[in-house]
């Protein structure tokens, strides 16, 4: 609780840190304006316009607030302007993709643990995946599998299915690994059968390593969706938000997007976080 | 019905081979069971894609790309320098700099630490990504603005982990340093930054693809005529395939020689940590 303090300090130091930075940033457009105008630049005249302009280099913090707002509560949820209708597009996509992504990942490694042919063969180039810009590939993915018909919802979960699929198969390799020989054996002294072991050893003590990825595959997940959302054609979620308002020099659209990106992230790792503290409890593995 | 014969014939038999290979379990036979199984799914995917007949707009086979890779060798090498040397590593080296010296400024704060620190693991979990179009209004077109966004995308898990690092000292250590009669500076330089090195590196070598991201899906939003994304994506445009496969192919090589570098440089750096100690002696 002794962080809530601070952290207020730091956030209340951006947001000032941002307001001179809209000032500055904005002062150019806004002498040209007045002058235009015939308005004599004073210091308010030219404060005002900083941070009232339509199209600013750097929106104010209230303009942001008040495009949100506008976008989160001032539309009908199924409006193409409404932030919540992007955000669904995107969230739905980006569910999906995790859902698939974690469940092969939770497969495959499932087998690496009880093969070893698989193990070595695959384990490499798992590791060595990780460091390859996989989202590289996902203006191919998309168009790839539009020009077989596949089209809307499917292809960015794809993407997302894929980079939340590496974590996931790394973390719980790793987790089903945990239980050292000393507990195998305990299981062997007990006559346990293969999917005993299991069941009640390996899969409970892979729990804290598989939600630590879980949490990286969901923000990850995200990011999937919404760069799914670029390629030209897409016209609806947070990712094609933030074309369409850098094509057309909407800051204010660009930044709300991003702020819903963010916030949906937050919440997304939020709530495997609390999964994640309600599963260890009933485990008793909590701290 | 006829073609997938020898397709699965050559998979049963790499697998058969590897199973056997792998009950031996020594360093070599390792090296050698990930080699086959590379080598087999390049293989496969080039008899499935001769047998079927893919069309190269949905999936191009391995020789196709090689030809396309070696073909366009001075179209590759420029899009590197654009997105690799000029974009991603000069953002990288400004951003992990920046990190690392906002780490040691507020060293001696535990207040804004106590203050940083859940922004900056929250900031690190966010898609950051997004910020590329604002960047790229901001700092033009050209490699500038796909560095800004690296400095952004890399500063946080960077910074993170060097405040945790410089916390990594234990008493005991401080105590013996302070009774030698060591100043705050020499007690940083000699202790505290070589004992967070481990760290450090931690967030850099997780910087290294974050790096490459950023700088690729930066130039999704606008980009000068050459660079890797706006090659993948126009390629993509014109249905050339093999093309864009070979970009995807310098991007792996660069990501995998970015990160060897730098794990090059940690086990240089840190050879007294016993996570390196144990490697060598091939424990």
């Amino acid at each position: 609780m002794n962080a809530v303090l601070p952290v207020l300090v730091v956030l209340l130091a951006i947001i000032a840190v941002w307001y001179v930075a809209a000032w500055f940033l904005n002062l150019n457009w806004a002498e040209q304006q007045l002058a235009r105008e015939g308005i004599e630049p004073t210091f308010s005249a030219l404060f005002h316009n900083t941070m009232t302009q339509e199209r600013p280099v750097l929106p104010a913090p209230h303009q942001v607030a008040a495009g949100l707002y506008e976008g989160l509560f001032g539309q009908k949820i199924t409006s193409k302007r409404s932030l919540v209708w992007h955000g669904w597009i995107t969230l739905s996509a980006t569910l999906a993709g995790f859902v698939m992504g974690t469940l092969a990942g939770i497969l495959l490694a499932v087998g690496i643990v009880h093969n070893r042919a698989m193990d070595q063969s695959v384990m490499p180039w798992a590791v060595a995946s990780q460091t390859v810009p996989i989202l590289a590939i996902a203006p191919m993915v998309i168009v790839v599998l539009a020009s077989i018909g596949v089209t809307g919802l499917l292809p960015k979960a794809v993407i997302s299915a894929w980079l939340s699929f590496f974590p996931v198969l790394v973390g719980t390799v790793k987790g089903l690994r945990t239980p050292d020989q000393m507990q195998l054996d305990q299981m062997r002294s007990w006559n346990a059968s293969p999917s005993q072991v299991f069941w009640r050893l390996r899969l409970p003590s892979s729990m804290p390593y598989l939600f630590a990825s879980l949490k990286v595959a969901i923000a990850a997940s995200l990011v999937g969706a919404i760069v799914g959302e670029l390629p030209a054609g897409a016209s609806a979620g947070l990712g094609a938000r933030l074309l369409s308002g850098s094509y057309y020099g909407q800051t204010v659209q660009i930044w709300a997007a991003l702020f819903t990106a963010a916030a949906l992230a937050g919440v997304l790792v939020l709530i495997v976080g609390w999964i994640e503290r309600m599963t260890l409890r009933r485990m008793g593995l909590a701290r | 019905m006829m073609a997938a014969l020898p397709i699965i014939a050559v998979w049963l038999g790499s697998w058969g081979l590897n199973a056997w290979l792998a009950r031996y379990d020594t360093r070599v036979t390792r090296v050698l069971v990930a080699l086959i199984f590379g080598a087999s799914v390049l293989i496969l995917w080039e008899m499935i894609v001769r047998a079927y007949g893919v069309p190269s707009v949905i999936l191009p086979a391995p020789s196709q790309i090689a030809r396309s890779f070696a073909g366009n060798l001075p179209i590759l090498w420029g899009d590197f320098v654009q997105t690799i040397l000029k974009g991603a590593l000069s953002g990288w080296l400004i951003g992990a700099a920046a990190a690392i010296g906002t780490a040691i400024a507020i060293d001696r704060s535990p207040f804004l630490q106590r203050g940083l620190l859940p922004i900056g693991n929250f900031v690190a979990a966010l898609p950051i990504v997004g910020i590329a179009p604002i960047l790229v209004m901001w700092f033009g077109f050209d490699w500038q603005s796909k560095a800004a966004v690296v400095v952004v995308m890399v500063f946080f898990p960077i910074l993170v982990n060097t405040i945790a690092g410089l916390a990594a000292t234990d008493a005991l250590q401080r105590d013996l340093i302070a009774t030698w009669s060591a100043g705050y500076w020499q007690s940083l330089w000699k202790l505290r930054l070589p004992a967070a090195l481990p760290f450090i590196f931690n967030g850099l070598k997780i910087a290294t693809t974050l790096a490459l991201i950023g700088a690729i899906v930066a130039e999704f939003f606008g980009s000068p005529t050459r660079g890797m994304g706006f090659r993948i994506s126009t390629a993509v445009g014109q249905l050339d395939l093999p093309l864009v496969w070979a970009e995807i192919v310098v991007a792996a090589l660069a990501g995998s020689a970015f990160y060897g570098l730098v794990a090059l440089i940690e086990k240089r750096l840190t050879f007294w940590h016993p996570s390196q100690r144990s490697r060598e002696t091939g424990a």
